[in-house]
């Protein structure tokens, strides 16, 4: 067992592309903890799609030595919609390193996160990384992140960890700065389970943290908050290959194994403790994971649904925080609800079961969690807007908020203001960061940032400003269901919730849209919106004057008729919305115009 | 005696090219006609010889430009096809290749009957499909036509770039009153073929309410001067049908001489290689020209049936298509059968992929 006094946990703080990967491979080194021959760039990033994203979604750590002392390097996933997780291996840590490209400056997820670890008591290390660039200007943003964090300037360590220049003086920072683990070895045990991971053929293995207590090899657990009770298949280290141990002591950091199959029961924040000598208390700050964001997922090949529920089920192993369930659309046949901890959450699912699976999917428009207030008392929650119920029988709607915290340069702050205006957002804070940039504090409908402010914030910046949030409670607000109705048919997979103020511009764009998609046909078909029983755009596909060949030339009859059996296959394949035949395409590309 | 046979002779020259042609036709190809004429009698030759041709009922020289061939090379094809007492024998032409000396060659050769590439009698419209002949040849081509005792049919498109309602009501006009009036017209809505230099340039595309409208119009005009649509895209005096269209939409047998002519017989419908250059080789060198099939299963024949009788005023079985109220003023009842509307026969695509085709069992 080690002695904890020789102990430090870290973790780095950092944006996408601004060094943590390269930092960790020159750790490794540096620390002779994997043989430079075997070096595998990046050594800890695993999955694929994070690699090509460069973004971090499940964290990995990693034991290294250094001048006496030993390192436990605890990733952070790098993603917005992963804040608990994030806190979660914060809460391993007793410091944390925040690296800065020295040409870019901090970026508004990596400034939020470092709050959160001040408000964890983390002692932070700053380091400007990427010295080497000529574009590099370290004063300058050491003087912001002075500014924002109050971490002295003189205090930034410059690094490059392209050229390992200043690494070992930042490893030598973390042993001298970032305080030791304290615990008590008497006490009844206590781990924090900060990650965990489903393998194939060792089922859910956990990344621990010891607080108090020792975790033995040979121990019968209880874990705290799942309620249940598992005997230790294995513990040990990674450094970074995985070694098993017979302990590990308070401050120590490393995997635990306990035959458990199902990721929900050994969820980030769970404390496990002895089931003899349990534990008084669990370690505080453990929330379940809520899904925020939801969609439907339909197979465009209706004969895909079986492999879309399997892949489903597939990927669920590896990450419980989503959620999915059956539900049916008249539009878009049979698929599954699925409910998202937040936007960018929701895109890596999507995508890799398009990728990693091979389906063709379509999303319906992303929506959030509703609270209806009924007027006969009582509250109704739901996701799905054709769920929403009657507006005579709702007092009022809650919606989720945001607070968002974006860094924007200066000259741009009027376009990003005008945008978070028309989404509904409420200017809560603003602050010179530095001359140059801004930090603005929104609170925003979670459902106005859900619907292409990403895009919208890139593009209206050229992708300078950056952007963090978490929720922030629920608001009253006045909110109407829009459907759309095809020869007065509504269609569910278009229904939507939006602000009053956006029904008649919302209807109008839709309207507008499907009378492009949708193909005439041989009566007259209103398009219509409408709001409780009240129309408010209608438009009208024309009934068609024209579906004729003229000529069938000389005596080649092959090709017409060849031409009138592919559409009569394509006939088949047609969703009658009440007698009206509408290609799958239609909808599929009315939805992702959506986006 | 016998059912009705047809020989179709395709000549794929032409002076210049129309911007909406997706023909078998080529304008550089002109010194292999000779060797192309040998060869369309060696193919005759040898499908006699092979297929036991019934002798034809109907022969139609289309292009291209068959008045382009010289008038002794037509001769010698069609000498080469049997043929019964009163066979039909169209020739199309351009109105400005008609000459005395041609058509004399043609009558002298056999043919009865003359169909000219019109289009229209706007020079802008014509412009504007990318067509080059002067409208002012057309009343001194059918009166050549006339006095050399052809019947005369007149091929017009309508719905082309800056054609106006008033231009194409005047095209109709001016075929209606040329001299011996035509007993045939075929007006068809320009069609954009993918390739086309036409497809390329959307904004000549045309409008669907547009030709809608400019049908109706030319359904007035012809059917008030006495022509009877009988197809779709065709009208005649009673009596002046086309014989071998009407074979066509039979579903009858033919044979197609030439690259990229189409023949039928029984089910069995195969087609030539399409450029000349092969088609000269491949029938030179021994060689057969073909260079597809395919045979239609029981359904499928049932189906083409089905399919080609609907855009005629022969009508199909009332009970090849359902009852549904927004067919009804599409389709006319007439006895047993249901034949199409004005409205109707400009949706019949629509209709033809509603059409039920009873699964034929096996005997
Ligand atoms: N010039 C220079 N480039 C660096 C340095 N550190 C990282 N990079 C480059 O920056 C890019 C992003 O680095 P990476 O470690 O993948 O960033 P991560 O997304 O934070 O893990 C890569 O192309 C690295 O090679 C540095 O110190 N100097
Ligand atoms: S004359 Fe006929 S075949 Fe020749 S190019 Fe014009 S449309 Fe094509």
């Amino acid at each position: 067992m080690l002695d904890p006094a020789t102990i430090r946990n870290f973790s780095i703080i950092s944006h996408v592309d601004h060094g943590k990967s390269t930092l960790s491979d020159r750790i490794l080194e540096l620390t002779e903890a994997v043989d430079p021959r075997l070096m595998r760039e990046q050594y800890l990033d695993s999955m694929d799609i994070e690699r090509e994203r460069g973004i971090t979604i499940k964290a990995q750590n990693v034991r290294v030595q250094w001048k006496g002392h030993v390192l436990h390097l605890i990733d952070t996933p790098g993603h917005v919609d992963f804040g608990y997780e994030v806190s979660r291996s914060l809460a391993a840590c007793e410091g944390a390193v925040l690296l800065v490209d020295a040409s870019q400056g901090i970026q508004a997820q990596t400034l939020a996160t470092s709050y959160q670890a001040l408000e964890h008591d983390l002692e932070i290390v700053a380091a400007l990384n990427k010295i080497d660039l000529p574009a590099a200007d370290p004063d300058r943003y050491a003087a912001e992140i002075e500014q924002v964090l109050g971490i002295p300037a003189r205090d930034i360590l410059h690094i490059s960890a392209k050229t390992g220049d200043g690494v070992a003086a930042l490893l030598d920072a973390v042993v001298g700065r970032v305080p030791p683990p304290t615990g008590d070895r008497e006490a009844p045990l206590r781990t924090l389970i900060f990650d965990s991971s489903y393998d194939q053929y060792r089922g859910v293995v956990s990344s621990v943290r010891v607080f108090d207590g020792t975790l033995r090899a040979t121990a019968r657990l209880r874990y705290m908050q799942a309620g249940s009770v598992h005997d230790v298949e294995e513990i040990g280290v990674r450094s970074p290959s995985a070694s098993p141990v017979t302990e590990l002591g308070p401050g120590e950091v490393g995997y635990l194994i306990a035959g458990i199959k199902d990721l929900s029961e050994a969820r980030s924040g769970e404390t496990v403790t002895e089931a003899a000598h349990p534990a008084a208390q669990a370690l505080a700050g453990y929330r379940d994971p809520k899904p925020m964001v939801f969609c439907g997922l339909y197979p465009i090949d209706g004969d895909e649904l079986p492999e879309l529920r399997e892949a489903l089920e597939r990927l669920r192993l590896n990450d419980s925080s989503f959620t999915f369930e059956p539900e049916s659309s008249g539009a878009l046949g049979f698929g599954f609800r699925c409910g998202f901890l937040g936007l960018l959450h929701m895109e890596i699912v999507r995508e890799r079961l398009e990728r990693e699976f091979d389906l063709s999917l379509i999303a319906t428009a992303p929506s959030v969690a509703y609270t209806a207030v009924l007027t006969e008392g009582g509250e109704r929650r739901f996701d799905n807007p054709s769920e929403m119920p009657e507006a005579s029988a709702v007092d009022h709607v809650d919606e989720p908020m945001l607070k968002a915290t974006l860094i924007v340069p200066s000259e741009y702050i009027g376009t990003v203001m005008d945008l978070c205006q028309s989404r509904r957002g409420e200017l809560d804070r603003m602050e010179y960061i530095s001359p140059e940039r801004m930090e603005l504090v929104y609170r925003i409908p979670l459902a106005e940032v859900v619907v292409d402010f990403f895009d919208q914030l890139k593009s209206r910046t050229k992708g300078y400003a950056s952007l963090d949030y978490e929720p922030d409670g629920y608001q009253t607000a006045n909110l109407v269901k829009v459907d759309l109705l095809i020869n007065h048919v509504p269609v569910d997979a278009f229904s939507t919730i939006v602000h009053k103020s956006q029904a008649d511009s919302y209807g109008r764009r839709m309207t507008e849209k499907l009378r492009e998609l949708i193909p005439r046909q041989l009566f007259d078909v209103p398009i219509q919106a409408a709001v409780g029983g009240r129309i408010i755009a209608r438009e009208t596909v024309k009934a068609k004057r024209k579906d004729v060949l003229a000529k069938c030339y000389g005596g080649d009859i092959t090709r017409k008729r060849k031409l009138l059996e592919r559409q009569k296959e394509g006939k088949k394949k047609m969703k009658a919305i009440g007698r009206v035949e509408v290609p799958q395409e239609a909808f599929i590309s009315a939805l992702r115009l959506e986006d | 005696m016998g059912d009705p046979f047809g020989v179709y002779v395709h000549v794929p020259f032409c002076a210049s090219r129309c911007d909406y042609c997706a023909f078998a036709s080529w304008t550089d190809r002109d010194h292999l006609m000779a060797r192309y004429a040998a060869a369309c009698v060696t193919e005759l030759g040898r499908a006699a010889a092979a297929e036991a041709l019934p002798a034809a009922t109907t022969v139609f020289f289309g292009g291209g430009t068959p008045s382009r061939l010289p008038g002794e090379l037509l001769a010698e094809i069609l000498g080469a096809v049997a043929r019964r007492p009163g066979a039909e024998v169209t020739a199309e032409c351009n109105p400005e290749g008609a000459t005395p000396a041609l058509f004399a060659s043609w009558r002298a050769a056999g043919v009865t009957r003359v169909s000219f590439g019109v289009q229209s009698m706007s020079p802008h419209v014509l412009a504007g499909l990318g067509r080059r002949h002067d409208p002012a040849a057309v009343p001194g081509a059918v009166a050549l036509a006339g006095e050399a005792g052809f019947e005369v049919n007149v091929d017009l498109i309508f719905g082309g770039p800056g054609e106006s309602d008033g231009d194409w009501a005047a095209t109709l006009a001016a075929v209606l009153a040329l001299e011996p009036r035509p007993a045939h017209v075929s007006a068809y809505a320009l069609t954009v073929e993918p390739g086309t230099p036409l497809a390329a340039d959307r904004a000549r595309h045309p409008d669907e309410d547009v030709q809608a409208r400019r049908y109706a119009m030319a359904d007035a005009a012809l059917g008030g001067a006495g022509l009877r649509w009988y197809e779709v895209s065709n009208w005649a005096v009673p009596g002046h049908e086309c014989r071998h269209n009407t074979l066509y939409w039979r579903q009858g047998d033919y044979r197609g001489i030439g690259c990229a002519a189409h023949s039928h017989r029984r089910g069995r419908r195969w087609w030539n290689v399409r450029t000349p250059e092969r088609y000269v080789a491949a029938v030179e060198e021994g060689r057969s020209p073909v260079a597809a099939e395919e045979t239609l299963d029981a359904d499928r024949r049932a189906f083409e049936a089905l399919a080609l009788a609907l855009r005629t005023a022969e009508g199909v079985p009332a009970d090849a298509l359902d009852d549904e109220p927004e067919l009804r003023p599409l389709l006319s009842r007439r006895g047993d059968r249901v034949v199409l509307t004005l409205r109707g026969r400009l949706l019949a695509d629509e209709l033809s992929r509603r059409l039920r085709v009873p699964t034929i069992l096996p005997a």
